[in-house]
C-alpha cells in the first residue's frame, strides 16, 4: 500500500468530470487500498475522492466513524455513487486536502438517499444525514469537478439581514 | 518574500477605493497577503498585509497620490506576520437584541473569562434610529469547551439579549 499524492487547487484535473467505473478488477482494488491509506494519512480527514489523486474515476471513500456521537455507516467505498434524493439544508464548515489552509461555509442537504456499488460490485442503497451526508456530498462534488470553493457562502451564514422593501407610495 | 507591513486605510466610502489602492501597491512592487475590507458606517476600511522590501515611510509615500485623490487616511506598521498560519474556529456565538450601551464589553468580558479566544467578530446596528437592534457574530476557539461559554452568557441573556452558541464541526475531506 502507498500514500498517493494529493492534487491541490488550482490543478486542472480537479475540475474534470470523472468517468464511471466499469470493471472492479485487482488493479482497482489495489488503488482503493492506496486511496484509503491516503485518506487516513490526512489529519482528521473523513473522506477522499479518486480525482483528488489524479485518477478520474467515479470512486470515493468515506469514514466518519471517528467522530463521536453521530450516526454513520462506518467505512464506505462508493463506486459510481448517485444521490437519489435530497432533503433539508444546513450551513456547515468544510475543509479539503486539495485546498490546504482554508475552510469555508457551504450549504448541503441534511439528509440524502444514495445508491452506489461496493467493492464486491453489489449495488447498495444508503440513507444518511448530517455530517456523513455532508461528507458524501463533498466527495461526489469531486467526481463532478467541483470543490467546496465553488459553493462557498458568507461566513456570516447564521444571521441574514432582511431586505427592507419600500411600500408603494413611499418616497 | 516576507517583509510584511500592515496597512490601515480608512476614508469615506466611494466607488474605486479597492481598485485605486491595490493598483498603486501592485505598481509599487507590493505583494498582498491576507486582507479585510469592509464598509462600516459609511466609511470604507481596509486592513491588509503587504509584502514590501522598502520602509513603511516609502510605502506610505507610494500611496500618497491615491490617498489624496480618494481622501483616504493611511497608516503603515512593520509587522511580524506570516501566511498559512490560520487558526480554525470551533465555535460561533451570535448575540442580538435591542441596542444597549455596554453589550459588547459585557459579552466580550464574560466570554473571555469563560475561555473564548475571538478570531473574528463582526457587529452591526440594524433596525431604525428610534429602535436600533444590535447584532454580533463571533467566531473563535473555545479553549475550555462550549459549556462554560453557555453559562457565561446566561447573565447577559437576562438583559433582553438573545444569544446562540454553536460548535463548528469542520468537515475535513
Amino acid at each position: 500500500m502507498s500514500v498517493l499524492k494529493i492534487l491541490t487547487f488550482p490543478d486542472e484535473r480537479l475540475k474534470q468530470v470523472a468517468e464511471p467505473v466499469i470493471d472492479i478488477d485487482e488493479k482497482l482494488l489495489t488503488f482503493i487500498k492506496d486511496l484509503e491509506e491516503t485518506m487516513r494519512s490526512g489529519p482528521g480527514s473523513v473522506g477522499i475522492a479518486a480525482p483528488q489523486t489524479g485518477c478520474l474515476l467515479r470512486l470515493a471513500i468515506i469514514d466518519v466513524s471517528s467522530k463521536p456521537d453521530i450516526k454513520s455507516h462506518g467505512r464506505l467505498v462508493l463506486i459510481n455513487p448517485e444521490i437519489l434524493s435530497w432533503d433539508g439544508y444546513a450551513v456547515g464548515r468544510e475543509g479539503c486536502m486539495s485546498v490546504p489552509d482554508y475552510t469555508g461555509s457551504v450549504i448541503r442537504a441534511e439528509r440524502i438517499k444514495l445508491s452506489a456499488m461496493d467493492e464486491a460490485g453489489d449495488e447498495q442503497k444508503y440513507e444518511m444525514e448530517g455530517y456523513e451526508a455532508r461528507a458524501v456530498q463533498h466527495e461526489i462534488d469531486h467526481l463532478d469537478g467541483l470543490l467546496f470553493l465553488d459553493r462557498l457562502v458568507s461566513r456570516r451564514g447564521d444571521l441574514h439581514k432582511r431586505k427592507v422593501y419600500k411600500k408603494k407610495g413611499d418616497k | 518574500m516576507g517583509k510584511w507591513h500592515m496597512l490601515t486605510i480608512v476614508g469615506e466610502d466611494r466607488p474605486g477605493i479597492v481598485a485605486g489602492v491595490t493598483e498603486a501597491l501592485f505598481e509599487g512592487g507590493c505583494n498582498l497577503g491576507e486582507t479585510s475590507m469592509i464598509r462600516i458606517g459609511g466609511n470604507f476600511t481596509i486592513m491588509m498585509m503587504a509584502d514590501y522590501a522598502g520602509s513603511p515611510e516609502s510605502l506610505k509615500a507610494m500611496l500618497k497620490p491615491v490617498a489624496e485623490s480618494l481622501s483616504l487616511r493611511v497608516h503603515v506598521d512593520l509587522i511580524e506576520g506570516k501566511l498559512h498560519s490560520h487558526v480554525e474556529p470551533d465555535v460561533v456565538v451570535t448575540l442580538s437584541g435591542a441596542d444597549k450601551a455596554g453589550i459588547v464589553a459585557k459579552a466580550a468580558g464574560a466570554l473571555f473569562e469563560a475561555g473564548l479566544n475571538i478570531l473574528h467578530l463582526e457587529s452591526d446596528v440594524a433596525g431604525t434610529d428610534d429602535k436600533p437592534i444590535y447584532i454580533m457574530h463571533i467566531e473563535g476557539v473555545a479553549q475550555k469547551g462550549v459549556g462554560p461559554l453557555r453559562s457565561a452568557l446566561d447573565g447577559i441573556l437576562k438583559e433582553g439579549v438573545e444569544a446562540s452558541i454553536k460548535p463548528i464541526d469542520t468537515l475535513y475531506a
